[in-house]
């Protein structure tokens, strides 16, 4: 037996014929983390999922009822929501698209050569490593009325940005954009970087005008990196809790998030809100399968 | 570019280069003001005009890691005299520190910035080093349907905290793991390992094969190979991982807002808990908040060249 083991010059099955096999190594690397996975996110998915068609209520101790799909079908008429909703809309349009805007255009300056461009480019991407909830905070100083230095340098007199109903939402998704412009820029220059120099030179040698050059080669070959920065960055606006939660109180920036912490840990209406934690959770993970096709099709080239 | 430079063009670099000072000075801005605002005299953090040059003081952090009360009368002077200069400083602001006998009360933001360094290592450790086996695993082993299983391990990652915290929060409370150390770990090991997994496998994937066969035909098992040969090759991901998962723990705040309000609470949900009613005192605030982003800001620094692979789930390297 052992000798047929030697001669056999697959390196794996001659380590096995010694040790543990290979499918029980796999076995022992890949299992653990699944069931842990399973057990601490899709169980309790499961679990909520049970009480969203029932009218529990955490802080009392009366038994629960099984309501059907009542909650669903109130949570799907009332305006409330739906207002919610719409906020979360107008924030993910302004905040993603502030931040497209601004991290490409911060890429496009910095994909030339000048000195310190390391550095700089690293006390750019600080904001995004940074607590969103603890910074957030900070902004309210920065934007207070009275004494706060961004309306002093613009001028803006005592306007009060957070508790303006009309300009809350706004002044969290101009700190958003402050916090995450840096990780559009930082894939932005990836993708900068990938586009082939001889490109640029044989537009160049045919005298293509900046505007041609960049309409016809950067664009293009960026496109697929910014894509996967846009899908990214609306699912985590899509998400947002702390840094709106932290800055403003106004009921005209309450995102959904915002919304389902309410529901479930202030007004305790536990069913109701597992209900609307499955109405959220599937558009995320809508979203989630679109960005992971992109990831993998830009992985692939 | 071109080797040709017209001056035209040699004029849009100078514009663009000042152009990115600019916009780098205007990002770095809030961050200056809560560093600035952390060293700076009481009246002078909410001076109209704001106030960007001052002399420093480090009396927010006196104040921020004591317990004080507002004093009714005048210190006596030789109390004052005999005390140390940081208690001299309290008394200045017309407070007095609270002392059980000799021992200064401390505030609670020492207890709070330990629980968020407990948990955030902890958690940390046990997130990467069960990440590192699953990604070898994933990295070179065959395994059925293995795209749809990491696509299951990426999506855990993207589920929304509040989301996943309303049954935790249930099933913790029926247990007794709320306002705990472990209850918190678990969820951020839950968290964090999906994006260890995939980072680490983008890690394993770039060590060559050929390594470990070299191995196993000189006689190590499989395991030994792992730990002889992948393990020191991975060395660096390894540890560009772990600074991430801690990052991302210690940043977290709507799971330890949720789960925890006082023996496990950690500095985020902590921090903007001071702020309470009236005119907060945001040099104390800015001294909390300075030295929780601190060791953010250092391995920002540390992790300059992977922060690309990070935020992108180790899918585009440079």
């Amino acid at each position: 037996m052992a000798s047929v083991a030697l001669t056999n010059l697959d390196p794996a099955s001659r380590a096995a014929a010694r040790g543990w096999s290979d499918l029980t190594i796999r076995n022992l690397f890949i299992i653990p983390t699944l069931v842990f996975l399973i057990v601490f996110n899709i169980f309790p998915l499961i679990y909520s999922l049970g009480y969203s068609f029932t009218n529990f209520a955490a802080n009392r101790t009366e038994p629960w009822q099984f309501v059907g799909l009542q909650n669903y079908r109130e949570l799907l008429s009332d305006d409330h929501i739906w207002s919610n909703f719409v906020i979360t809309a107008k924030y993910v349009i302004v905040s993603v698209a502030g931040q497209m805007v601004v991290g490409f255009g911060l890429a496009l300056l910095l994909n030339r050569s000048f000195p310190m461009k390391g550095l700089i480019t690293t006390l750019l991407l600080l904001p995004m490593m940074m607590s969103a909830a603890v910074v957030g905070l900070f902004w309210q100083l920065l934007y207070s009325p009275s004494w706060g230095p961004i309306n002093y340098v613009f001028g803006l007199g005592d306007f009060a940005w957070l508790s303006n109903p009309d300009s809350a939402l706004y002044a969290v998704a101009i700190t958003d954009v402050w916090m995450w412009s840096p990780f559009v820029m930082l894939l932005s220059l990836a993708g900068l970087s990938a586009v082939p120099q001889h490109l640029y030179e044989a537009a160049a040698i045919d005298r293509a005008g900046w505007w041609y050059t960049f309409t016809r080669i950067t664009l293009p070959l960026v496109s697929p990196i910014l894509l996967i920065a846009l899908i990214f960055r609306t699912m985590e606006a899509f998400k947002t809790f702390d840094i709106a939660y932290t800055m403003t109180t106004q009921p005209t920036a309450e995102l959904i998030a915002i919304r389902l912490y309410k529901q479930a840990f202030q007004q305790w209406d536990t069913g109701k809100s597992c209900a609307l934690a499955y109405i959220v959770l599937i558009m995320v993970l809508a979203i989630t399968n679109l960005y992971v096709k992109y990831l993998n099709k830009v992985k692939e080239r | 570019m071109a080797a040709v430079r017209t001056s035209s063009e040699v004029a849009f670099n100078r514009a663009a280069i000042a152009a990115v000072l600019v916009a780098t000075l205007i990002f770095l801005a809030p961050i200056y003001w809560i560093a600035s605002t952390a060293f700076k005299p009481k009246e002078l953090a909410v001076s109209v005009p704001p106030t960007v040059l001052f002399e420093p003081e480090v009396t927010p952090f006196v104040r921020l890691f004591t317990k004080r009360v507002q004093m009714q009368k005048p210190v006596d002077p030789q109390v004052y005299e005999a005390a140390p200069w940081w208690e001299k400083r309290i008394y200045d602001g017309g407070e007095r520190v609270l002392k059980v006998g000799k021992d200064v009360q401390l505030s609670q933001y020492p207890d709070r910035f330990m629980n968020s360094l407990i948990v955030a290592v902890i958690s940390t450790v046990l997130a990467v080093g069960m990440g590192t086996f699953t990604a070898y695993g994933f990295s070179r082993f065959k395994i059925a349907g293995e795209a749809d299983l990491l696509f299951f391990i990426l999506s855990t990652r993207m589920l929304p905290p509040v989301v996943v915290a309303i049954p935790m929060f249930l099933m913790y409370r029926m247990v007794g793991l709320n306002d705990s150390h472990i209850g918190l770990i678990i969820l951020y090991v839950a968290f964090n390992l999906s994006f260890s997994v995939w980072l680490m496998k983008g890690f394993m994937d770039e060590i060559p094969k050929e390594y470990e066969e070299a191995a196993l035909v000189d006689g190590y098992t499989r395991m030994q190979a792992f730990f002889k040969i992948v393990l020191p090759e991975a060395a660096t991901g390894i540890a560009a991982t772990a600074v991430f998962c801690f990052i991302t723990a210690w940043n977290e705040y709507a799971f330890a807002l949720i789960m925890t309000n006082r023996r496990a609470q950690t500095a985020p949900p902590f921090i903007p808990s001071q702020i309470g009613s009236g005119l907060p005192d945001w040099t104390t605030i800015a001294a909390g908040t300075f030295l929780f982003l601190l060791p953010v800001a250092i391995f920002t620094f540390l992790l300059r060249n992977h922060l690309l692979r990070g935020v992108t789930f180790g899918a585009i390297r440079k």
